[in-house]
């Protein structure tokens, strides 16, 4: 298979992310930046690079474990704190959600996963409340391309900072930045449950998709193109597939559309408008 | 044979408010002083420096007319009485259209207007969609001689600075507000290694005085990469602004350096501009024939 080179310009990237975090923040009249810190990599650079955007005392990092979550996770969040030394906030969710999951004894490992992102958004929107600051959003390219996301839960924020960098290119970024090695070195997890991984649950390796999505989003190779370029056609067709089938999760829902001006199609301004 | 011979250029690398003339007219007039504080003979602002780029449904309501009695255009006309200035701007004109425009302002008068001939409508872009399209390009004298000016996709085509060249430009001013993209390992952004490519073979083809004003600042995602960057006739970097910040950077241009080069390197002098017509004739005679 060719050589794929996803590597990028750090400090470049650095550049332009954490002025768009300043001017996006800064234009409608904010000084401050609300993040979830998981203990995984994404939500840690994202941390790491609004920090350098506003100056740490302008970043709260807001920690919210699970009675499940691993230990591990809130230790490396804490880690990312005290290098940075944002100001931090740990509110558990288990009493929030634990009330909803024992309805149903039956309940899935996805409805559970889910309720405890969405519980996670209205905490973080919450604290955007109190500490008069934006939620900085955490998701990346891969994860966005292939909905490995929930809906109005991790994806919910006002600004993405790194959701054009591709999985294997946050984790250049957050090297640079000085993110701790251990957030570095393990493996991707959303951690809803015990020794989940993301590869684990994907099926695939975020080396092989990244460069896989680089080619069929970036470089508009068609599938076959992709396939002739030494990928395992399946797996072409499962990642195709699954980069379809979660648009929904990509764009604002559709309104019907009846008069002359409908929001969405004909009523067109940036959110900057006027700033 | 012009008289001034040391031209200061000033390159107002702008960050506007998105829709708001007003405030980024006092960002004009603040810029404008700083520039006549350094010495500057002429400011150049980039491509919809009074309105901001990504204007989508708000072009109508930015648009102008380039006036005395326009308030907005009654004080740059005002400032051009002790500067040279060209900005950027949305105008409609008496039907009604909407172009992406540049005005040459001088003596308190304007000296000519340029409607965008190119309107990249493809990728990120959908200036089509709000715009209407230029249909002529001149160049214009100046008190620094003559001139021709241009708006970013105008010289992503090779014939808008070659038309200018021919009508009598020596001096170039190319205004744009390019979008950051193609983030890669290399030293710089593959828009701004494909501009800054782009405006220095001018300066060679052309053995001409080439200036860029990009702008800066963000809207949403987009990102503007400034750069702006005058070059001589032999297609030496007389000056660049930093990457991404705003500010003031003044170039200055030694106009005898065009005689010194196109005393070594005639190739204005050299050009079959009856060959270029009557070939252009032909190949185009024959696409219509093709298509029939």
């Amino acid at each position: 298979m060719a050589k794929i080179d996803l590597s990028i310009n750090t400090e470049l990237a650095r550049t332009i992310l954490s002025g768009f975090i300043r001017s996006e923040i800064q234009r409608v009249g904010y000084h401050h930046a609300v993040i979830g810190l998981s203990g995984g990599l994404d939500s840690a650079l994202s941390c790491f690079l609004a920090a350098e955007a506003l100056g740490p005392e302008n970043v709260l990092a807001v920690c919210m474990p699970y009675r499940s979550s691993s230990p591990e996770s809130l230790a490396h969040a804490q880690l990312v704190i005290e290098a940075l030394g944002v100001q931090s906030v740990t509110i558990p969710i288990t009493e929030m959600v634990d009330p909803l999951i024992g309805r149903d004894p039956q309940m899935s490992a996805v409805r559970r996963g889910n309720i405890m992102a969405r519980a996670r958004m209205i905490v973080l929107y919450d604290q955007s409340e109190v500490f008069k600051g934006l939620v900085v959003g955490t998701g990346n390219k891969t994860e966005i391309l292939l909905g490995y996301t929930t809906l109005y839960g991790d994806s919910a924020c006002a600004l993405n900072p790194i959701g054009d960098l591709y999985k294997t290119q946050v984790r250049q970024l957050a090297r640079a930045m000085g993110v701790p090695q251990p957030i570095l070195t393990k493996a991707p997890t959303a951690d809803l449950w015990q020794g989940q991984t993301d590869e684990g649950e994907l099926g695939f390796t975020y080396a092989e998709v990244d460069q896989l999505l680089y080619l069929l989003v970036d470089q508009r190779y068609s599938p076959q193109d992709c396939v002739e370029a030494g990928f395992a056609a399946d797996f072409v067709q499962k990642v195709v597939e699954r980069v379809r089938r979660n648009h929904f999760k990509r764009v604002l829902p559709p309104i019907a559309k009846l008069t002359n001006r409908t929001v969405g199609y004909d009523f067109l301004y940036l959110r900057d408008w006027g700033t | 044979m012009i008289e001034i011979m040391k031209l200061r250029i000033a390159l107002a690398q702008i960050n506007p408010h998105l829709g708001d003339v007003p405030r980024n007219l006092q960002k004009h007039l603040s810029l404008i002083e700083t520039a006549k504080s350094q010495g500057a003979d002429l400011v150049v602002f980039p491509e919809l420096s009074l309105t901001g780029y990504v204007l989508q449904d708000l072009v109508s309501t930015v648009a102008l007319a380039p006036q005395k009695e326009d308030a907005i255009f009654g004080q740059l006309l005002e400032a051009s009485q002790s500067i040279d200035l060209a900005v950027g701007f949305v105008e409609e004109d008496s039907r009604h259209r909407f172009f992406i425009a540049a005005a040459y302002l001088s003596g308190g008068e304007v000296v000519h207007i340029h409607h965008k001939l190119y309107l990249p409508t493809y990728g990120l872009f959908d200036e089509g969609r709000f715009f209407a399209w230029g249909d002529s390009i001149s160049a214009f004298d100046t008190r620094f001689g003559r001139v021709g000016m241009l708006i970013c996709e105008d010289f992503w085509h090779a014939s808008p600075p070659y038309l200018l060249w021919l009508d009598g430009a020596d001096l170039f001013l190319f205004m744009s507000a390019s979008p950051g993209r193609g983030l890669s390992a290399a030293l710089k952004l593959e828009s701004a290694r494909w501009v800054e490519q782009l405006v220095q073979a001018y300066a060679n083809l052309f053995t001409a005085f080439v200036v860029h004003a990009n702008r800066v600042g963000y809207e949403d995602g987009l990102h503007f990469w400034g750069g702006s960057a005058a070059f001589d006739p032999d297609g030496v970097l007389l000056a660049q602004a930093p990457y991404f910040d705003e500010g003031v950077t003044v170039a200055e241009l030694d106009l005898h350096q065009l005689h010194r080069t196109r005393a070594r390197l005639p190739l204005l002098r050299d050009e079959r501009t009856a060959l270029v017509q009557r070939e252009l004739d032909r190949i185009l005679k024959r696409a219509s024939q093709a298509n029939r």
